[in-house]
């Protein structure tokens, strides 16, 4: 019998089309006005927090609607925007240092929803509103820098092992060492091949000169691990800005894209960026009275300092090494499994730490954070007051005379140790990068552009919708049916892709569809309408008329899916939103046209006798 | 209901001279007005700064270019946006002046200048790298995107017909761009994005008419390739119409609603599926048929089975 379905392929696109339902429906539910409470410098939020949070409320008569800890944060939803912000001021201010307390819209889906993966679709910035920018990581400097720490290696080994050298120094690509006798260059050679196994090394007799150039492999790896640092501190700046669903993401080899949505002061969100951050070493005053100094006695060449608990330290003036000479920092564990640091420093920290710690030998040694704060106070230039903050972030003894690698034990749990090493990372100096692009879309702009998109794909729909019934009739009907689905559809992937945005290229890409998805409807009636008059039985008809379409739809619809994934592949932002979310639409479509409309009219017209259609 | 019930086959191909010229000249026009108006590049390409901002009132645009001149800002372009209380300023890339702060800079100028509030509604910062690198790849993806579907065709088709697709398909593009230049719109990301879409979807009709030929090649018999191409032509006809007639109440629908953002792209899909519709019915089909299409082509080759022209020897 032809048209038929058998019954488990008709249920089986009654379900898909219902489980798209059941993903697009996030959508409808709204946004709940919250305050998102997180912590700072890898400092976690916990239980204690989620009740100290709940006093606070209760203490100043605020209601609020839930309260729930997740992943290290604690979202206190609210029912207006009034009480969010009212929250959010006495959270601040009780909350405020060792927290990051920020506004935040979240979705009101219901739990039996989000249990099974249901979220609505994420809006793109020029729907949302917020601030995109992408920065460029100087990788020249990068290289020069490691150059630079190549040369003072370089130095500091041959003068270790009493090799006398002429000069070295570097030499475009290269580094180039000369020596005075050949005996100091087969020694320098021989030192230096070893020590360096990562390096191309050549050796010119003649002139004494002995170069050393990094390899290729070398170089990405430098390029990799500055790209890498940034982004790892950009991260972290951005936790501190307290953006709900910041994106920060590597673009290409040099490139960083950093998505802040919601965010309208972008002056701020800059300079925290931008924000420069510093690592001291000073010396623990062990001489001095800490209760005296409590009181404000501080001996004139020491400094009272405190930790994030707010525990004093006493701490000498002098400052033992500047960060800027940390070259790596890592968290590991050391002999007795307990959490640890271990520091890397170029050969001049070295030598400062070496002087400086082998007459301190059992003393304590404080790890000192220091921090540019931009606060909302300017200058009369206009320009942001920086607030100096420091604080100390370790207190640990010296084992023994420390050199260019050491170690910091005493750093308190696995995270913080892990957190320690970011920050000192983020104090080393790393290549520069600069902003190369950067775009802010208002919210008035986002929440219009939403509204003219709407209506754009409403408009279009009913354009459409009463055209297919004027002209194919029924069937008209049955391709109104296949659209709607196809949108259902093409809403319930995008919620549950997570990487997929909605911009509002995007939505004009979902009008678009409707057009092509319309295209494929009018290549089978038409072709119906063609068999019918060539005097074939209604059934025939119908076959012939999905077959001899079906190879067409697809040569069509590949052809635009082919335009649609190359300009994914070179878009940004906007327009990778309208290659995504047309690509998506190309398939939906192909699915809804054909066999969804198949579907349908099986149902309703297959396999009967039938003398007239109403097409 | 049925718009076009066609009794006899329109003679399609007997217009194709004056088609032919038609089209020629449209191209050389557009290479002549690339030539000398040159396309007006958006922002994603050019760099610079853009700032979008909302007036409570209608804005007096002199005044405002008064006040960046007053700024130092002498390069500043000041237009209406959409309504005649949102401005657009547009500043190029300079060396003096540090381009990521530009954008509130500005914002204070106009708050102090005016002193009205002043709706921030959009910045957009492109560094001079970016655009250079977008323009090189803007370009790449329309070569790259040509040559696939070259592929494509000729190897689900034939080369002929994979010709005639693209050449139909560079007259679209080389159209679209000419009215582009010759209307000076500008040329932004969307518009390139929308470029692409145009490809596709005309791909997509030529696609359809070229399958229709092929089938009739195969199915009439001692006709010339000329009139099978006009019998095609008119079969797919109505279905044509009718789709071209749905894509476009479709995009008058962006075009009309979808607001200015939308505008540029909204008028080249508009405008590339217009000129898409007509390049599939003549251009691609002229292509072929000057490349001397016929029914060999297109019938794969019957390879003769050795003893074949001999009598069976068992019954």
């Amino acid at each position: 019998m032809l048209n038929k379905y058998p019954l488990w392929k008709t249920l089986m696109v009654a379900l898909i089309v219902a489980l798209g339902a059941l993903y697009a429906t996030p959508n409808l539910y709204g946004e709940d006005p919250a305050v998102q409470v997180s912590g700072l410098r890898g400092v976690e939020a916990n239980i204690a927090t989620l009740d100290e949070i709940k006093g606070h409320l209760s203490d100043h008569n605020i209601d609020y609607a839930s309260v729930v800890l997740e992943q290290g944060q604690v979202l206190t939803r609210f029912k207006n925007t009034e009480d969010q912000l009212k929250a959010r001021d006495v959270l601040d201010d009780n909350l405020g240092n060792k927290y990051s307390v920020a506004l935040n819209l979240t979705p009101a889906t219901p739990d039996w929803l989000s249990a099974i993966g249901g979220t609505p679709m994420k809006l793109g910035l020029d729907l949302s509103g917020g601030v995109s920018f992408l920065m460029e990581v100087n990788m020249n400097e990068a290289i020069n820098k490691a150059k630079d720490g190549m040369v003072g290696d370089f130095r500091g080994d041959l003068l270790n092992e009493k090799i006398r050298y002429r000069s070295v120094k570097e030499d475009g690509d290269a580094i180039v060492i000369k020596f005075r006798k050949i005996e100091d260059l087969e020694q320098g050679e021989s030192l230096l091949k070893k020590r360096y196994r990562d390096l191309l090394f050549t050796t010119d007799e003649e002139t004494l000169t002995f170069s050393a150039q990094m390899t290729d492999a070398k170089l990405k790896e430098i390029r990799e691990y500055a790209l890498q640092q940034n982004i790892t501190i950009i991260r972290n700046r951005v936790n501190e800005l307290g953006v709900a669903e910041p994106l920060v993401q590597r673009q290409g080899k040099k490139h960083i894209v950093i998505e802040l949505p919601g965010v309208q002061d972008t002056a701020k969100a800059k300079e925290i960026l931008n924000a420069t951050a510093t690592i001291e070493f000073r010396l623990v005053d062990t001489e001095g009275d800490l209760s005296a100094a409590l009181n404000g006695r501080i001996p004139p060449s020491s400094i009272l300092l405190t930790d994030k608990d707010g525990k004093p330290t006493l701490l000498k003036k002098r400052i033992m090494l500047t960060g800027d000479h940390i070259t790596d920092a890592k968290s590991g564990f050391d002999e007795y499994s307990r959490p640890q640091v271990n520091i890397s420093l170029d050969s001049a920290g070295g030598s400062k730490m070496s002087n400086g710690t082998k007459s301190n030998i059992g003393k304590p040694m404080a790890t000192v954070f220091i921090e540019y704060k931009p606060t909302d106070r300017r200058d009369p230039e206009g320009n942001i007051v920086f607030e100096k903050v420091q604080e100390v972030i370790s207190v640990a003894t010296i084992q023994a005379r420390l050199g260019k690698s050491f170690r910091i034990t005493g750093a308190g749990s696995q995270a913080e140790a892990h957190n320690l090493a970011l920050l000192l990372r983020a104090g080393a100096l790393i290549a520069p990068i600069t902003i190369v692009e950067e775009r802010t879309v208002g919210p008035t702009l986002g929440a219009e552009n939403v509204q003219l998109g709407f209506q754009a794909i409403v408009m279009g729909f009913a354009l459409v919708f009463i055209f297919m019934i004027i002209y194919y009739r029924a069937f008209g009907v049955v391709a109104n049916l296949a659209l709607g689905a196809n949108l259902v559809l093409i809403i319930g992937i995008m919620s549950l892709i997570p990487g997929a945005t909605l911009t509002l290229p995007g939505m004009a890409g979902i009008v678009l569809t409707v057009g092509m998805a319309v295209d494929a409807n009018v290549l089978i009636f038409e072709r119906i309408r063609e068999e019918i008059r060539q005097g074939k039985t209604i059934q025939q008809s119908i076959h012939q008329g999905y077959e001899a379409a079906f190879s067409t739809i697809i040569d069509a619809n590949i052809t635009t899916l082919i335009a649609a994934l190359i300009l994914f592949a070179v878009g940004t932002g906007p327009v990778k939103g309208f290659a995504v979310t047309l690509s998506i639409g190309i398939i939906t479509s192909i699915f809804t046209s054909v066999i969804g409309s198949r579907t349908v009219v099986n149902a309703i017209w297959g396999g009967k006798r039938l003398e007239k259609l109403s097409i | 209901m049925q718009i076009l019930q066609l009794k006899e086959t329109v003679s399609f191909m007997k217009y194709r001279k004056i088609a032919m010229v038609f089209s020629a000249l449209l191209m050389l026009a557009s290479v002549a007005s690339l030539a000398v108006n040159k396309l007006n590049f958006g922002l994603d390409f050019t760099g610079g700064t853009l700032i979008e901002v909302g007036f409570e009132q209608a804005a007096d645009l002199q005044k405002l270019r008064q006040l960046m001149q007053n700024n130092n800002h002498d390069d500043a372009k000041v237009q209406f946006y959409g309504s005649s209380r949102d401005v657009v300023i547009r500043l190029g890339l300079r060396d003096d002046v540090k381009a990521e702060m530009l954008g509130n800079e500005i914002l204070d100028i106009l708050e102090t200048g005016t002193g009205q509030k002043v709706d921030m509604r959009r910045i957009e910062f492109v560094g001079a790298s970016v655009g250079d690198e977008l323009t090189e790849q803007g370009g790449l993806a329309m070569l790259t995107a040509l040559i696939c579907i070259l592929i494509y065709v000729a190897f689900r088709f034939e080369w002929r017909f994979a010709v005639g697709s693209v050449v139909a398909l560079f007259h679209d593009v080389l159209l679209t761009l000419g009215l582009f230049s010759f209307l000076q719109l500008e040329f932004d990301l969307t518009v390139l994005a929308a470029i692409l879409a145009v490809i596709g979807y005309s791909l997509n009709d030529t696609i359809v008419v070229s399958d229709r030929i092929r089938e009739n090649f195969m199915k009439i018999r001692e006709t010339l390739p000329e009139e099978i191409i006009n019998i095609s032509l008119s079969e797919t006809l109505s279905r044509t119409i009718i789709t071209s007639i749905t894509t476009l109440l479709v995009l008058a629908a962006l075009f009309l609603k979808g607001g200015v953002l939308i505008h540029g792209f909204a008028t080249a899909l508009l405008f590339g599926v217009f000129v898409g519709t007509y390049s599939s019915i003549y251009v691609a089909s002229l292509v072929a048929l000057g490349l001397g299409i016929s029914r060999e082509d297109l019938i794969p080759e019957v390879i003769e089975k050795e003893g074949e022209d001999q009598e069976q020897m068992m019954p």
